[in-house]
This record gives C-alpha cells, structure tokens and sequence, in this order.
C-alpha cells in the first residue's frame, strides 16, 4: 500500500478552540466554531448571547477558546458586537475582526432587530449563526428557524410546526450588505473559505452555518457530519453567497439531487410525519430551489 | 466661556468636554436635544467619537456596554419608556463593572403617553446598581457629567445624571462652560486595567455558579460603599480647580430649620424660595435637597436632621402599594437614629403637575398643623 | 502556546476569598482542565496499518481531541468523548468504536 510521507490537512493545524469544553457529543455547533476560528485567527474578539456556546464555553473563571468572549445579552450579539468594534476602534485598535456569535434563536427570532439595526447601518462586524433550528439550550424549544415538520417541546408531535423556516438570507439580502453567505460543517473547507473571504470584507457580514444538534434532533452523534452533507446535497440547504443583496452564486451543485426521505429518516425529530407531509416538504424544498438557481442564473 | 443653553444640552456639552469616545442613543422627547447636538458635535469633529445610530435604546445600552468593555469612554442618554427598556442591561453594567454614563430625563412612564417629569423612571432603577445623581440645574448637569465620568472610572460602577422633564431639559440658563485643558487634567483619559482584548483573552460574562456569583455582588456593594467619600474627595477638587462644590447633598438653611423639607431635582430650588418665603412668615423652615440618591448618604441626612421637629419628603413619584420613594430610604435611615422625630410623607407633582412655591406652603402648614403624620401619604394637588 | 504546555498551565482555580475573585465575572484559567474523556461509553481505537493518513478524522473531531503525531492521528483519550465521528467519517474504516472497559 502506499503511504503519504506527510499528512497534508485540508485545514490549518491550529486549534483555537480547546478540547474539555461542555458540548454534547457529535456537536454541529463546536465544528462550526472550530472551523470559524481558524478562518479568523486570533485578532478576533467573539460576542455570544445566551446559546448554547454560552455554555459550552465553560463556566467562570473558565474559558476553552483562546480568544475573548463579550457574554452579551441575547438580544444583543449584533450590537454588541457594533459597540466593542467603535471601542476597540477609539482605543486603537483597528485590527481586531469583531465577531458576532449567535445561535437560531438570538438571530432569527429575539435577535433580529439589532441584526437588523446593525445591517442597515451597515456596522463594520462579521455576523456568524451557526443554526441547530430550536433553542436547544433551553431544551430544545422551536424558534423561527425550526423547519416545517419538526418536533420540538413547544412543537409537540401532535401539533408539530407548520410554519416554515425564516428565509434569513432573504431578509438580510433586503439590507443590501456586502456579504452573506451559507455554510455547512459537513463542508468545512467551503466554510473555511467564506469565513476566511468575510472576514477581509468591511461593512456587515452575515454568515449562516448549518450546524446539526444530536441531542435535539435525535439522532445519532456520529451522523452529524452525515446530516450535514445530506442537507446540501438534496438542496434543503444550499450553499450560496449573496453580494450587497443582489448578486446570487451557487457554490455547490450537487450532480444528482437527492430525494429528502433519507435525510428525514435519520433524524427522530422527523420521526412522525406521514407520506403525505414528507411529499409536502419535499415539494416545498423543491420550488424553494428552482427560485433559488433562477436567481444565480440572472448573474 | 459662558453660554446661555438649555439643560439638554448642558449634558451634551459635559459629554463632549468629558471626551467621550463612543456615543450609542436613540431618540425619545424629552431628551432628542441631547443627542442632536452630539450628533453635530461628532459630524464637525468637535468631539472625536463615533456616534452609533442605533435602533432602540436596549440597542444603545448594549453597544455602549460593548465599547466601554473595549475599553473606551461611553455615553448615553434616554428618558422613561427608553430607561425601561434598558433595564436588564443595566443590571449588566453594574455587575459587569462598566463606568458608562448616562443622562436620564425623568419623564412619566406610560400609560397614558406622557412626557412631562416625574421620577419613576430612574427610581424603578434602584436597585440596578448604578450611582444617581438628581440635578437642579444646567451648571450642575454639565459639571456633574465630568464628575461622573471620574468616579464611575475610579470605582468601575456606571452613573446616571438624571433632569427633570422640561423644568430642566429644556429651560435655557447661563452656564460656565470649562476649558478644555483644565477638564483633562481633572479627568484624564479612560485607561481601565482590564478590557476585552485579543492581547489578553478574558471570557467576560459567562456562566456563574452559586459558588462564585455572591462574591462577585459583594464586590459590586463594597465598590458603591466607596462611591460617597469619593463624591466628595471629586466634589472638592472640582471646587478647586473650577470655583464650583459639587455637593451630595444641597442644605439650605437647615442648621437651625426646625420643619425640613426633604427634596430633589427642580423641586429642590422651587423650595428654597418656599423656603425663604416661610423664614420670612417667621416659619423657621429648611430645605434639604438630596442630589446623590446611590449610593445613599445615610449619614448625612442623619445628621442634618439631628436638630429638626418635623421633616417633610416631598416625592415627585410613588412605589405602588408602598410610599414615595425618597420617603422610603430617608425613613430607614433614620429609624434608630430620629428619636421620635415625625417624618411626613408627600406625594406631588406626578405626570408633570406643577410643584410651585404654593405646593411647598401646603405641604408645610400641613405638617406645622399636625403633632404627627395622620395618614401614609398625604396628596398634595390631586382632585379628590 | 503548544497544546502540551497548554494542557499543563491547565488547573482547577479555587478561590480561598473574595479578594481573589476577579472584579468582573472573566475567565482566568483554561477548560483543558476538564478531562471531557471520563464522558465515554465507547472509545475509538486507530489502526494504522489500515489509516491512510488523509486527515478527514482530525477534521471532523467536535472536541479537537485527534492530534497528529508523526504524519499520523492520535487519539487524545483525555478528552475524547466517543461520538463516534471519526470513525463513521474514515474512508478507509480503520477506527473501531470499543466498549469502554469499567
């Protein structure tokens, strides 16, 4: 068998992220945040609202990043975020890439309006969610980015959610700033890139990063990764980037759409839905695509 | 330089002459003067700052937690409705030891919509851990502002510099306005040991179990508990350096008052001239104005109400189901220390009804008339 | 600072009095501290002879707990906490998830 003399990694070797941190095992968030932080390196200053990275970090006087962490409001990660760059800025400090860190629930639901605040004004941060669509710090309570279908406590089997998912990118793209991308950590050399690509961008950036939550979704840790392929490959979660809100482009294609059904069935939260609400989904998946390729084809 | 400007402004001028560094508001009448004129002083680069346009005053308060944890010098301002909307931030300033200062009008919380004085506002705010200032005039807002800035930055707890709705924010007075060079040697830049810097990673805020929280708010208490001798020390030097005292508390004739009055903000001058009314009617009367409210002056007041028969507080709000606010603290101040001194308890002015000298007459033959209070509260103008 | 000598500095922080406690809620110490591998049911277990290096475990590790060592992946059993990621993720199926022995 021929071996390589030497590893070649796809990623940088440096770990700002340190191993003893909380997360449950098979955790979406922490690669995101692993993948995130060696994009960014260390000039960077994280604000994480109340999510679950509050709590992964670790509780005072610990931390497990080796960069600082403003534990902001919930409401608050896109603002606050905005305060410590004009800080840092007065100070002398124009280096430092200001991170915004927030989960589902601080961006799409509570925390909308300071995003939104944030990327009217077009403040120079770098907004990230990494999204495991409920509040699973809480206990896995539904937020706005909970897909249609799902159990979650607050949507129970009985009565599961049937709203669908915020469109963020659209509502974002309708702020015309300069970058908004999404990413999966089943893709982390593309997130790598995009991070990596935001970070030198000035004015607002918003990443969204798919981020799969065993504990919450019911599945097996070891599928993560799995999960977060499958997503992008059936195009449930497609990988684009929007420039100022108007110029689409599709980073993957994937050569053979997949059919849903096997993304569905590895995951307990999906566990009840009928024929019937699996062909809705995927009929919605499906039209939400086509409108997506027409967009990157105008550019 | 002297000026003529209104009490809005005045606190944009302390801002300004403070060097703030980040500016984070949003509008709401009656403070919008306050940061119209910041925003121009930011545009013209008389102050060097960046003035952060945000979207709502829970907003504001976050990113100037953001920028003071950066280390830079921040302020705001905001009135009633805005103030509450702030309120779990400010508990994050206090415990999270950021010297912000900010400009409160107090101005009626809804509902009805009402944007005239009273005190509820900052009074709901008690307990958030910030230091108070209740002002009376546009010179003493401006020089309070920098005195703030001081002893925030000294003690790492925020302050707010709180006027009257209209009476103050928007009456034009003449004020003295500092020089610059004589204001940075009296307050020199915002240098704190510890900020949010990739130099020297800290995770600030994160979660705290019951085996750590209770040292960290002892700490927060120790620090208010140095906050009135610093008010001092800071008061002096500003006396100083610029001709003026900046006091705790403001006594008028109450060395030998026999009835004191218990004020504060614009009332507090309405009832000197009461005051100076009734020593005419052969009324030995005094006016005690309290401008520092946090950290409280227990002992102060204690002492200047040693040699008085009667006390009269004069509340420009209420704590439903309780009493007035000022009324509360100064009676528990004094219990143990008042020997059976009768203590009266008025509630006026509220939602802007006017509190004039007449006001202050009625509240003091109702007190002169009666041996001790008869009621809880006494109603001063209320149509019953 | 290299991840040995972080894993070293690493300590429980106890405070014998308030004077020692920070005056803000900020972190002073690290979560190196906290042997996350005590979490495990199941413990990977590398073959080399099969590995052929490409990295994909190290990649997709959660706890950062897979380290290369000598162009190739070492478990570190400390903090490993069995998800079983990198074993689902080799391409050449050479990690065996084996029951932790009590």
């Amino acid at each position: 068998m021929n071996k390589q003399k030497t590893m070649k990694l796809s990623l940088p070797e440096e770990e700002l992220m340190n191993s003893g941190h909380l997360a449950c095992q098979g955790c979406g968030a922490t690669l995101a945040m692993r993948y995130a932080l060696k994009a960014l390196g260390k000039r960077t200053v994280l604000c994480i609202p109340a999510c679950c990275w509050s709590v992964i970090d670790g509780p005072f006087p610990y931390s497990s990043l080796d960069v600082p962490i403003f534990h902001c409001a919930f409401e608050t990660a896109a603002v606050s975020a905005s305060g410590v760059k004009a800080g840092l800025e007065m100070v002398g400090d124009t280096e430092t890439t200001v991170v915004a860190w927030a989960g589902d629930g601080g961006t799409f639901d509570i925390g909308i309006q300071a995003l939104s605040g944030v990327a009217e004004r077009n403040d120079n941060i770098l907004y990230i969610c990494y999204d495991n669509e409920a509040y699973m710090n809480t206990g896995t309570q539904r937020s706005s980015a909970t897909p249609w279908g799902a159990w979650t406590t607050t949507t129970p089997v009985k009565h599961f959610k049937e709203r669908p998912k915020k469109d963020m990118e659209a509502i974002m793209a309708a702020h015309r700033i300069p970058y908004i991308a999404t990413a999966s950590v089943g893709y982390p050399e593309d997130l790598f890139k995009k991070v990596k690509k935001a970070k030198d961008i000035q004015g607002t950036r918003f990443l969204h990063i798919y981020a799969p939550c065993p504990t919450g979704w019911k599945s097996r840790p070891e599928d993560t990764i799995k999960l977060a392929r499958m997503v992008v490959q059936n195009s449930t979660f497609p990988l684009y980037e929007i420039e100022w809100g108007e110029k689409y482009k599709l980073n993957i294609k994937p050569r053979e759409k997949k059919p849903i059904i096997d993304y569905l069935g590895i995951q307990g939260r999906f566990r009840h839905l009928t024929k019937e609400d699996i062909a809705h989904m995927q009929e919605e998946v499906d039209k939400k695509w086509e409108r997506l390729l027409k967009q990157c084809e105008v550019n | 330089m002297r000026k003529v400007i209104m009490g809005n402004h005045a606190l944009s001028y302390g801002a300004m002459i403070s060097r703030s560094q980040v500016i984070a508001a949003y509008p709401i009448t009656p403070q919008t003067q306050v940061v119209e004129l910041l925003s121009e002083m930011c545009a013209d680069k008389t102050l060097d700052a960046k003035f952060i346009k945000v979207e709502s005053e829970h907003s504001a308060m976050a990113a100037c937690l953001g920028a003071s944890l950066a280390g830079a010098r921040t302020f705001t301002a905001t009135s009633a409705q805005g103030l509450a909307l702030m309120h779990e931030l400010l508990h994050w300033a206090s415990g999270g030891r950021l010297p912000v200062v900010m400009g409160n009008i107090n101005r009626s919380m809804a509902p009805g919509w009402s944007i005239w004085s009273d005190q509820n506002d900052s009074l709901s705010q008690r307990d958030t851990g910030w230091m108070q200032f209740y002002c009376c005039s546009n010179q003493e807002v401006l020089d309070t502002v920098i005195q703030a800035f001081k002893v925030s930055e000294k003690l790492l707890i925020p302050s707010m510099v709180i006027l009257d709705a209209f009476t103050l924010s928007h009456t034009y007075e003449v004020v003295d306005l500092p020089e610059q060079e004589k204001v940075d040697e009296y307050l020199p830049p915002f240098k704190p040991l510890i900020r949010i810097t990739p130099d020297e990673p800290h995770a600030f805020g994160g979660l705290t179990s019951p085996e750590h929280y209770f040292e960290l708010r002892y700490k927060v208490q120790k620090a208010m508990e140095e906050g009135l001798a610093l008010i001092e020390e800071t008061g002096r030097e500003f006396e100083k350096m610029f001709g003026r005292y900046l006091g705790i508390v403001e006594d008028h004739r109450c060395e030998d008052a026999e009835l004191i009055l218990i004020t504060s903000g614009t009332m507090g001058s309405t009832a000197k001239i009461a005051v100076d009314e009734l020593r005419e009617e052969g009324i030995k009367a005094g006016n005690l104005r309290i401008k520092v409210f946090r950290p409280f002056p227990f002992d102060i007041i204690r002492n200047i109400l040693k040699g008085a028969q009667k006390v009269a507080v004069v509340d420009r709000n209420i704590s439903y189901g309780h009493h007035g606010m000022f009324y509360q603290e100064v009676k528990s101040a004094m219990y143990g220390h008042s020997n059976g001194l009768p203590l009266f308890g008025f509630i006026a002015g509220l939602g802007g009804r006017d509190i004039t000298p007449t006001t202050f007459k009625e509240i003091a033959n109702y007190a002169l008339e009666k041996e001790k209070p008869e009621e809880e509260i006494t109603w001063i103008g209320v149509n019953r | 600072m290299s991840k040995m000598n972080k894993k070293k500095q690493a300590k429980k922080i106890v405070f014998k009095t308030e004077k020692e406690v920070p005056l803000m809620p900020m972190s002073i110490g690290s979560m190196l501290y906290n042997k996350t591998g005590a979490w495990r049911n199941v413990r990977p277990i590398i073959d080399n002879e099969k590995c052929i290096q490409c990295g994909i475990c190290w990649k997709f590790c959660p706890d950062a707990a897979i380290y290369i060592e000598n162009e190739y992946p070492v478990i570190d059993y400390d903090y490993c906490k069995g998800c079983g990621l990198c074993a689902e993720e080799c391409p050449s199926k050479c990690i065996a998830m084996v029951e932790e022995e009590k």
